[in-house]
């Protein structure tokens, strides 16, 4: 059963040939067997979770409708808040924070008889590209008990590639989905800023995070979008349909496209190591056998994407963190003698490492006298860059390049060196800071077996055509299938 | 080259950012974030004259909607993560002098 993709499972749910509670049982045996070695959840909700796979299969039995992903055991970033449990995103800060409202995605997926297993680990408020800044607990990769499994989704990646859910939800602000689902051997797809409701997700970088599905398949990835994709008054940031159309993108998946053309980017890519770029070349030779037309491009403004990010998504991350001060929530130190102790030292006492620095360097970026030349030139170098993407879709349907220039790294290897991390997040980046969709596929292993992911990208709201490119090649190709061994 | 970031700059920007840094902290930040500046002096490389700057990529602003009230979370939920409390309301250190010079 844990073969099945969530659709598959959903399918023989609705069919009764497997039961939910069967299904969600399952997962909670590997979870005991694995997640001690795994350590993808930062908690789970046994009871919780087989009351509602009872709940599903008894209205299934009765003949009742039931919604989209009715059965299906899924897992959510601890940065989504949740009524029940804590929602930590994995942050000494907010170890013991219980949210009074559930995000709109949880909502949606309550509603559409998801059952939730967990909360996954991240990078401390999802800043990171390997999860090792999570305050809570260490992940693995699946594949490779000694590496990273990327970041900052990386809980969430683990567990879908470990099998300990059929799909989960992560965030990507820099690449958080995208990168770990590479690392980790899955589908993760970063939605069009405004896509999917930010209401009930802890802040980072504002004008650049963004929730999604992180899925077996393509197939799943639709499933999930049909799932969470719409307006919601509750975030003004979240467009209408007459900007996003709301489709049922799995019914669209199976739309043909008869014309293709992909833009690729040889100078940018050609940063990536030996065995990345030949699988991406693998990958786009698949295309071009199915008929796309490819053609080169340059993209000059992307090579600066790093340097912008790290002004604007830090300078966003020092207003939006501005609210942990130990007053209305979170931790507080008991060191602390008057008002200003008690925001400088619970701060600083229950932040990790990497969140003070990005808080830092906002600050700075932000601070009388540094302004013009850091953040307001980043944000006009955010304008070229998305000017390049907006130059370049004139002239394709799609942009293809690695997700990362390496596969997953040793554990330890880059957590003292924060640039060096930094850099590694170069073919991300920029979806997030012209706020257009990309998903991450796999296409091929290096030579330690460690999976490598390709990167496509859309122009804005182009999700349903973004699957279906994305379908193609895994209807081609059977990356997708390989799985992650059962590590003990 | 000079450093982009010196210690009392650093000292000054926890002091903005309400972080109580330890020295070896200051230390380690200010060398990191050197390194992080000099990388992100790149961008001077680009002419951005004439070039608007970019806040967030959607096509909509001012997003409007009837003025009517709703359903708010309610006292008791809102302080049931406060870390210290009182009645009604949260509790802090006192934040006023009581003028008596102390």
């Amino acid at each position: 059963m844990e073969e099945l993709s969530a659709k598959e499972l959903r399918d023989k749910i609705a069919a009764r040939q497997i039961s939910s509670l069967e299904a969600t049982e399952a997962v909670f045996k590997r979870i005991d067997k694995l997640e001690p070695v795994i350590g993808a959840y930062i908690s789970t909700y046994h009871d919780l979770a087989l009351e509602k796979a009872a709940d599903v299969d008894r209205r299934i039995a009765a003949g009742q409708s039931v919604g989209q992903l009715a059965g299906v055991p899924v897992a959510l970033k601890d940065n989504m808040c949740t009524t029940f449990g804590a929602t930590t995103c994995a942050s000494r800060i907010l170890e013991n924070f219980h949210a009074p409202y559930n995000a709109t995605v949880v909502e949606k997926l309550l509603a559409a008889d998801a059952v939730i297993v967990g909360k996954a680990n991240m990078d401390e408020f999802a800043m990171g590209s390997s999860t090792e800044n999570s305050g809570l607990k260490q992940t693995i990769n699946p594949w490779d008990a000694s590496r990273v499994p990327g970041g900052s989704s990386g809980g969430s990646c683990a567990a879908v590639a470990g099998r300990l859910c059929f799909a989960a939800l992560g965030s990507d602000t820099g690449g958080s989905i995208r990168q770990p689902a590479s690392f980790c051997g899955v589908v993760g797809l970063k939605p069009t800023y405004g896509c999917v409701s930010r209401y009930g997700l802890v802040a980072y970088g504002s004008s650049l995070d963004q929730i999604g599905p992180i899925t077996q398949t393509v197939t799943d990835s639709a499933l999930m979008m049909n799932v969470i994709a719409g307006h919601d008054p509750a975030d003004s940031t979240s467009v209408d349909e007459n900007i996003s159309p709301v489709f049922d993108y799995l019914e669209k998946l199976y739309e043909p496209l008869d014309k293709l053309t992909i833009a690729i980017v040889p100078q940018f890519a050609a940063g990536a190591d030996r065995q990345v770029q030949k699988a991406i070349t693998e990958a786009i030779d698949v295309y071009k056998k199915l008929g796309a037309e490819i053609i080169e491009v340059n993209m000059p403004h992307l090579d600066y994407a790093i340097a912008a990010y790290y002004l604007i998504a830090t300078a966003e991350a020092s207003s939006n963190l501005a609210r942990y001060d130990g007053v209305h929530y979170g931790h507080r130190s008991e060191k602390a003698e008057d008002y200003i102790e008690v925001y400088s030292k619970s701060r600083a006492e229950a932040f990790g490492k990497e969140v003070k620095r990005r808080i830092m360097l906002g600050t700075y970026a932000l601070s009388s006298g540094y302004y013009d030349a850091y953040y307001l030139k980043a944000l006009k170098v955010r304008n070229l860059i998305r000017a390049d993407f907006t130059g370049v879709f004139e002239k394709c349907d799609c942009i293809m390049m690695p997700v990362s220039p390496t596969t997953a790294f040793k554990i330890g290897e880059k957590v003292d060196d924060p640039l060096t991390m930094y850099l590694s997040d170069i073919y991300t980046i920029a979806a997030n800071l012209a706020g257009i969709p990309g998903i991450s596929v796999p296409c091929g292993f290096d030579d330690n077996n460690l999976p490598i992911g390709l990167q496509i990208l859309a122009p804005a709201f182009g999700e349903d055509k973004l699957l279906r490119i994305a379908r193609m090649f895994e209807n081609q190709t059977d990356w997708h299938k390989r799985k992650a061994p059962d590590i003990s | 080259m000079a450093k982009k970031i010196d210690q009392n700059q650093v000292i000054k920007v926890a002091k903005l950012s309400r972080l109580d840094l330890t020295e070896d902290e200051v230390q380690e930040f200010t060398g990191q974030l050197s390194a992080i500046l000099d990388y992100v002096e790149k961008m001077n490389e680009l002419d951005t004259a004439g070039v608007e700057p970019l806040a967030h990529c959607l096509p909509v602003s001012n997003v409007l909607r009837e003025d009517s009230a709703k359903e708010s979370l309610g006292t008791e939920k809102v302080l049931a993560n406060a870390p210290q409390r009182d009645d009604e309301f949260f509790k802090v250190p006192k934040i006023l002098d009581d003028g008596s010079g102390a």
